[in-house]
C-alpha cells in the first residue's frame, strides 16, 4: 500500500473513479459467486432431481413363488436396485410377504409406518409388532393399536415367470410412499 | 535482560497483539460475577476443545464408510493402541458437553442474563445448544451401528411426515433413496466439517461479546435492568466493586473445568466406550433401537403422544420452542434478573426439567414398547397353575404361545404396554374379558380372528383365575339375578 498523497478537492473525480471500479469488483465477484452456485445447488439437491417422479423405482425379484406357501407370512430380502460398492450391508432391504392364496400376495414394508422401526411378525397372534413405539399390524397390514397414523405401507407386486416381483427402492415413510399401493390403512375401529 | 525476555520481545514487537491480549485477561469483573456459578460457559468450551482434539484423533482411523464404518469402530476398540480409550472420551465428552451446555442455559436463564444488552449473546447461545445437539445426534450416526442405522429411519421418518416436501426432504436428508453410504457420508461431513466449523464462529462470536459487554452480574433482588442505564451503572459497578478477570477470577474456571476433563476421562476409563452394537444390517431385524441418554425424553414423547396430534406437534413443536427461546430476550428485555422475583421463570424451568427427567425416566424401561420375546422366555408363575384345573392349564398355554406376555406382564415379568394381569379377575366379569379378547379396543388389538372359540374359552377361564386368594372375582350381579330368575322357573334346568 502506497502512502496517499494529501490532497483534497481536486481528486474528486479520481476517487469516484476508484468507487466505480470497486463496485464492478463487486459486481465481478457476484456474478462468479452466482455462476458456482448453479453447480453447487443442483449438486446438492441431487438426491432430489435424481429421485423426482420415482425415478428411484425397480421391479426386484423376492425369488420363487414356491418360496413363499399359502397362507403364510415370511421375510424376504432383496438388493436395493440402487445401490453402491460402499453401502456395505445396507443395500440389503427385508420386507415381509404374505401369501394370501395362489397369486394373490401382500408385501409389506419392514418399516412401521410410525417412525421407520423394523416391525416384526408374530405367526401365532397373526401380528405385527415393532419394538420401537409399539406399533401393532393385523396380519394384512392394518392397523391393529398403538402410535401408527396407517396400516403398513405396501409394495406393488407382480408375478412373471414363477417369480414375486416388487416395485421397491425408496425408503418407506409417509411422503415418500407415492408408488408403493395405498395400504389397507387407516384404523379400522 | 534475560533472552527469555528478549525472545518475547521479539515476537511482540511483530505480532502486536500483547496489549489485546492483556487487557482482555484483566478486564474487570463485578467482584460478585467471580462465583462458582459463573464456571459452566468455560467449561463447555473446554469440553468442545476436548471434542475438537478426540475428534481429530479418531478421523486418524475411523473409515466414512457404510461398508468399513462399522468395521474401522472394532479396529479401534480393539486393535489400535489406546483407541478404546479415546473413543470412550470422545462419546463421554459428548455426553458432558451436553450436560453442560443445559446447565449454563439454565444458570443463564435463571440469572436473567439474557436481557438487555445480552441479546444477541442469548440467541447465538440457542444456536450453539442447537449445534451441540446436532454433534450429538450426527455423533451417533458415525457409530454406525443397528441404533444409528434405525435413529436414522426415524429422523427421515419424522421429516416424511413435512406437508409437500416431505419426500424431497427425505431424499436430501439421506442423500438417496434409502439408508446406505451417501447417507454416512453426509452425516460425517457435517458431523466434522460443516457444524464443528460454525460451532467455532458462534463461539467465538458469543465469546466475543461476553468479553465486550462484560460478563452478567450478580442479579440482586430490586436492581432492576433500565435499558437507558443499565450500560453506564454496569460500568460503575465493575469500577467500584469489581476485579481484574485474571488471575482474580479465573481460578474458579480452571478449577472447575479441570474438574469435568477429570470427570470425562473417569467415566472413559471406568465405563469404556459406547459400542458399536449390531452391524447396520437391515435384514437383522431382531433389534430394539434406543437412541442416546440426550434423546430418550424426545424418545418417550413420540410414543406417548396422541396419534391424532403427532405429526402436527413433531413438526411445529420444535419450531415454535427454539422461536420463544429466541424471542424471549425481547419479550423481558428489561426489569428484575433476579431468580427470587420471577417465580414463572423459575416454575416453568422446574416444570420442563420435570418434564424431560420423566420421560427420560420412562424411556429407561420404555413401557410402551412390546417385549418381543416375553412369550418365549417368560415361564408362567408356578402359583397361577398350582390346583388349576385342564382347561385353566391350557388356557395359560394360549396366552402364551399367542405372544399376550409381550404387552401383558404376570408375575411381575413381561410387556408392559398394556395393564398388568395379576388381579385382572377382580376388574373383570367372564362376560367382560370374553369381549376384551374377542374385540380388543382400548389400544388393544381384536385377537377374534386369531383364536378359535376353545382357545378363548381356555384363555378366559385362565384369566378367570387371575385374582388374589383373599379377593374373589369379579361377577355380573344382574346376571346371577337372572339365572336364579330363570332356575326358578324351570328347576329340571341342570344349570
Amino acid at each position: 500500500m502506497s502512502p496517499e498523497p494529501a490532497k483534497a478537492a481536486d481528486e474528486k473525480p479520481d476517487l469516484s473513479r476508484r468507487d466505480v471500479f470497486a463496485k464492478i469488483g463487486l459486481l465481478l465477484n457476484g456474478i462468479a459467486v452466482t455462476i458456482l452456485a448453479v453447480p453447487v445447488v443442483g449438486y446438492l439437491v441431487s438426491p432430489i432431481l435424481r429421485g423426482s417422479g420415482g425415478q428411484y423405482k425397480r421391479w426386484v425379484s423376492l425369488g420363487e413363488l414356491e418360496e413363499f406357501p399359502e397362507g403364510q407370512t415370511r421375510l424376504a430380502k432383496y438388493i436395493n436396485p440402487i445401490s453402491n460398492k460402499w453401502d456395505g450391508d445396507t443395500d440389503k432391504i427385508p420386507c415381509w410377504v404374505r401369501r394370501v392364496a395362489g397369486e394373490k400376495f401382500q408385501v409389506f414394508a419392514i418399516n412401521c409406518a410410525h417412525l421407520g422401526c423394523p416391525v416384526r411378525w408374530f405367526a401365532q397372534s397373526g401380528l405385527f409388532m415393532c419394538p420401537c413405539h409399539g406399533g401393532v399390524y393385523y396380519a394384512d397390514g392394518s392397523r391393529a393399536s398403538g402410535p401408527p397414523p396407517r396400516g403398513l405401507f405396501e409394495y406393488q407386486y407382480k408375478v412373471e415367470n414363477g417369480q414375486l416381483l416388487i416395485e421397491a427402492g425408496e425408503l418407506p415413510t409417509l411422503s415418500t410412499t407415492a408408488s408403493l399401493a395405498k395400504g389397507s390403512g387407516g384404523c379400522q375401529g | 535482560m534475560s533472552r527469555l525476555k528478549r525472545i518475547g520481545d521479539w515476537f511482540g514487537q511483530r505480532l502486536q497483539i500483547g496489549d489485546t491480549v492483556l487487557e482482555t485477561a484483566e478486564h474487570r469483573v463485578p467482584r460478585q460475577s467471580a462465583s462458582w456459578w459463573y464456571v459452566f460457559g468455560s467449561a463447555a468450551l473446554t469440553i468442545f476443545i476436548l471434542q475438537v482434539f478426540t475428534g481429530i484423533m479418531l478421523a486418524l482411523i475411523y473409515v466414512p464408510s457404510a461398508a468399513e464404518a462399522w468395521n474401522s469402530l472394532q479396529y479401534l476398540n480393539h486393535d489400535v493402541t489406546l483407541g478404546w480409550f479415546l473413543r470412550a472420551v470422545h462419546g463421554w465428552g459428548s455426553n458432558f458437553m451436553v450436560a453442560v451446555v443445559l446447565i449454563h442455559m439454565c444458570q443463564v436463564f435463571l440469572f436473567g442474563a439474557y436481557k438487555f444488552p445480552r441479546e444477541l449473546t442469548w440467541i447465538v447461545g440457542i444456536f450453539l445448544l442447537l449445534m451441540t445437539l446436532g454433534m450429538a445426534f450426527t455423533g451417533q450416526v458415525m457409530r454406525f451401528d443397528q441404533d444409528a442405522y434405525w435413529g436414522l429411519g426415524i429422523g427421515a421418518s419424522i421429516l416424511g411426515r413435512t406437508p409437500l416436501i416431505g419426500g424431497p426432504a427425505v431424499h436430501l436428508l439421506l442423500g438417496g433413496p434409502i439408508i446406505a453410504g451417501d447417507t454416512l457420508s453426509r452425516f460425517f461431513a457435517l458431523h466434522v466439517f460443516v457444524i464443528p466449523g460454525l460451532l467455532i464462529g458462534f463461539v467465538s462470536l458469543h465469546l466475543l461479546m461476553v468479553l465486550k459487554l462484560g460478563i452478567n452480574e450478580w442479579p440482586m433482588p430490586g436492581r432492576l435492568v433500565r435499558r437507558a442505564t443499565y450500560v453506564q451503572e454496569y460500568h460503575e459497578l465493575t469500577r467500584k466493586d469489581g476485579m481484574p478477570f485474571v488471575p482474580d477470577a479465573v481460578w474458579k474456571d480452571m478449577f472447575f473445568a479441570s474438574a469435568v476433563i477429570f470427570s470425562v476421562l473417569a467415566c472413559a476409563f471406568f465405563f469404556g466406550p459406547y459400542g458399536p452394537s449390531g452391524v447396520p444390517d437391515p435384514t437383522i431385524i431382531q433389534t430394539v433401537p434406543k437412541p442416546d441418554f440426550f434423546f430418550q425424553w424426545l424418545y418417550a414423547m413420540l410414543a406417548l403422544l396422541p396419534p391424532e396430534i403427532e405429526t402436527p406437534l413433531i413438526l411445529i413443536g420444535p419450531v415454535a420452542g427454539i422461536g420463544f427461546l429466541i424471542l424471549l430476550p425481547f419479550l423481558s428485555n428489561e426489569g428484575e434478573k433476579s431468580w427470587k422475583r420471577r417465580p414463572v421463570a423459575v416454575v416453568t424451568l422446574l416444570l420442563i426439567a420435570v418434564a424431560l427427567g420423566t420421560f427420560t425416566e420412562l424411556a429407561t424401561f420404555s413401557p410402551w414398547s412390546p417385549v418381543m420375546d416375553g412369550w418365549s422366555g417368560d415361564p408362567v408363575p408356578v402359583q397361577y397353575l398350582n390346583g388349576r384345573s385342564p382347561l385353566e392349564r391350557q388356557g395359560s398355554l394360549v396366552f402364551q404361545v399367542k405372544q399376550c406376555r409381550n404387552c401383558h406382564s404376570i408375575g411381575g415379568t413381561g410387556g408392559k404396554r398394556g395393564p398388568d394381569l395379576d388381579r385382572v379377575a377382580n376388574n373383570m366379569t367372564h362376560d367382560q374379558l370374553v369381549r376384551q379378547v374377542i374385540q380388543g379396543g382400548g389400544n388393544m388389538p381384536a385377537y377374534g380372528k386369531n383364536l378359535t372359540p376353545a382357545e378363548v374359552t381356555a384363555l378366559v377361564s385362565f384369566l378367570e383365575t387371575l385374582h388374589p386368594a383373599n379377593q374373589p372375582a369379579a361377577r355380573d350381579a344382574a346376571k346371577v339375578v337372572v339365572m336364579q330368575q330363570e332356575q326358578n322357573a324351570a328347576p329340571a334346568n341342570p344349570r
